[in-house]
């Protein structure tokens, strides 16, 4: 069962530089209790795999880390910079996180190449010619180069993901969020974009990843994060954690995906 | 158990060994019959209704023809030939009528010799809404900005007049007829648009002074009719304002028409924002883009196509709405076929219904031709879209 794990893959990096950094994060919607008493931090290359059942608050802690959702107490680093109300951090905060979605989220009324350079177009104000280039080159790296001039709608669920995948790289992101970028595709398709996003570890990339593949979990995390009911349950390196989970919930939780 | 396990093993179990050609529909589904069949006799109260159709066709159509044209008389110069006489007992729409008053239906009373500018204008704004209507056209960021700023100054210039340049000015109470139709209209298309998206993206705004302004104004406007509005602007503004301040007739009903129509556009606008699914202004956020870069390049672009018909709808409307202007003393097209079909000099039995059926004539080719061309936008963005 077990698989060569970190083929390739670099260990945990030792130097201490935050890449995020969540202390006593609270969030609620409406009278939910959503996050309860987040901490967690995450240096510079390190690889977590956020899993737990439906409604326990896993997309929700990603989602704040680029404000898509606001937290109500508790503290929120992002690269140095700390998530306030102020705009312009927020936008500082969004240009250097790239994030990739359940249901892609690609714009249907533009063209792949348009997806992929229109944030460096207008955000980081590249000249186009010199953003196509980029894009052209990670299209390249999630293997899709001759898709460039279709739209999104041509294409079938994992090819669409990982141009979501290549439009959140044109950024030059420092930190990628992933929110269960497998589990709308159909089974065919998952392993191309576990494939890119292995990928996308080897070179060092900081990720954050909320998934149910627990075998890309194995070969990848550095650390595997259990939440349950809005707070994070156990916290391990992937060896430990499906080897000889500790809580009670996470061993049923195990016991339930891992027949 | 065991046979089960034989019986599924024996009978059930198959291999496709061989691809199986596709084959031709039944004639019943294909070809003429097939399409009769499907589309007007499928059932009993199909073949009711086709019929009942069938008869309100033939019931119409041949009086309307033989009253608009083969009756009709083309030529004459008064109203002596549009009578009723032993050598035509019968006599249909009265074109001589409509083909001498053309040039009042068309200009009002605007002075003869400065028709031609007025002919000027009707060019300069047929050639910008082809240029910017056509979709293959080149240059069509330049045909935006044609017909957003150079047209509307051209023809304020143009119309108005400008003493030193050698126009002579034109009160706005000479123009008439189609002009001032089309003026009306011109306007409050190109004013309710912008000012309806803004005023959309203002009621879904989360500063609340913004949206409480936008709610207020949209539901104010809404609440009213058009024509209070109109009075609203032509009598109770001089109310307000100096007079030597005091803006002109025409102008107040235009302010008037172009707010109404905002308020309208705005709830048709704000219909395709909430379309929107929140995924889309959320990848726009995750990117980095501001809140109008997202708007500008995301969502509206996607919001507006999924409300083409109902932008058509809203100008159409808006289109016919413009001959309410006459209540307020504005001589639109409608208002000279009024004044043209009482004028002594042209009475005749057939005077009336020829003006009014020319005026029904003159708004739905320009309704129809609004609707077509919305029409041809869908088709050609579905078209972008399966690409």
């Amino acid at each position: 069962m077990e698989q060569a794990t970190h083929s390739g893959l670099k260990p945990a990096p030792l130097n201490t530089a935050v890449a995020v950094e969540m202390i006593g994060v609270h969030k609620w919607y409406g009278d939910f209790h959503v996050l309860r008493d987040i901490n967690l931090h995450v240096t510079k290359g390190e690889r977590i795999v956020i899993c737990g059942p439906s409604g326990s608050g896993k997309s929700t802690l990603i989602r704040c880390i680029n404000r898509l959702e606001e937290h109500q107490q508790g503290r929120i680093v992002v690269d140095g910079v700390e998530l306030t109300n102020d705009v312009k951090k927020i936008d500082e905060i969004r240009r250097d996180v790239g994030m990739v979605f359940q249901h892609f989220n690609l714009f249907p009324h533009l063209t792949v190449l348009e997806n992929l350079t229109l944030a460096p177009i207008w955000v980081r104000k590249q000249p186009r010619k010199a953003a196509e280039e980029i894009a052209m080159h990670y299209l390249q790296r999630v293997k899709i180069p001759e898709q460039a001039a279709k739209f999104p709608g041509q294409l079938s669920g994992g090819q669409q993901q990982r141009v979501a995948i290549a439009r959140a790289l044109c950024m030059n992101p420092k930190i990628m969020l992933f929110d269960e970028p497998t589990s709308a595709l159909d089974p065919e398709m998952v392993k191309e974009v576990l494939d890119t996003m292995v990928e996308l570890a080897k070179d060092g990339m900081t990720m954050l990843v909320v998934t149910h593949e627990m075998g890309f979990a194995r070969q990848v995390a550095n650390r595997v994060v259990f939440m349950d009911e809005g707070q994070i349950v156990e916290m391990a390196a992937p060896e430990e954690f499906f080897a000889s989970p500790k809580h009670e919930r996470t061993k049923l939780f195990l016991s339930q995906i891992l027949r | 158990m065991s046979d089960i396990a034989t019986m599924t093993d024996a009978n059930l179990a198959f291999v496709q060994r061989a691809p199986i050609a596709p084959m031709r529909p039944p004639l019943t589904e294909a070809g003429a019959i097939g399409w009769l069949r499907k589309n007007l006799f499928s059932s009993l109260f199909n073949v009711v209704l086709t019929l009942l159709c069938a008869l309100l066709v033939v019931w119409i159509v041949p009086p309307m023809v033989k009253f608009l044209i083969v009756d009709a008389v083309w030529d004459g110069a008064t109203r002596i030939d549009c009578l009723p006489s032993p050598q035509r007992p019968e006599v249909g729409a009265c074109w001589a009528f409509v083909i001498e008053r053309l040039g009042f239906f068309t200009y009002g009373f605007y002075p003869f010799e400065e028709r031609w500018r007025v002919d000027l204008f009707f060019a300069l704004l047929a050639v910008g809404i082809v240029w910017l209507a056509w979709l293959n056209a080149p240059a069509r960021g330049l045909a935006a900005i044609n017909f957003f700023v150079v047209v509307p100054i051209l023809s304020y210039i143009l119309l108005l007049g400008w003493p030193a340049i050698g126009l002579p000015r034109v009160e706005t109470t000479q123009w008439g007829g189609v002009l001032v139709t089309i003026v009306v209209a011109w306007v409050g298309i190109v004013v309710s648009l912008p000012l309806g998206i803004l005023l959309a993206l203002g009621r879904r705004s989360r500063l609340p002074a913004v949206r409480l302004f936008s709610v207020i104004f949209i539901e104010f406007v809404r609440g009213v009719p058009l024509i209070t509005v109109l009075f609203m602007a032509s009598v109770m503004l001089p109310l307000f304002v100096p007079d030597t301040w005091s803006p002109d007739k025409l102008l107040r009903a235009l302010v008037g028409v172009a707010l109404f129509a905002s308020a309208y556009m705005a709830e048709v606008v704000r219909a395709g924002l909430q379309a929107m699914p929140k995924g889309q202004y959320e990848a726009a956020m995750a990117v980095g883009l501001s809140y109008w870069q997202m708007m500008r390049l995301i969502i509206l672009p996607q919001a507006l196509k999924i409300t083409i018909p109902n932008i058509v709808n809203s100008y159409v409307a808006l289109f016919k709405d413009t001959t309410l202007v006459f209540i307020v003393g504005i001589f639109d097209f409608l208002r000279a076929i009024e004044a043209a079909r009482i004028d002594p000099q042209w009475a005749t039995p057939v005077t009336s219904t020829t003006g009014y059926a020319f005026a029904a004539i003159f708004y739905f080719i320009c309704c129809y031709a609004m609707s077509r061309y919305a029409r041809y936008v869908e088709a050609r963005l579905a078209a972008g879209d399966r690409r």
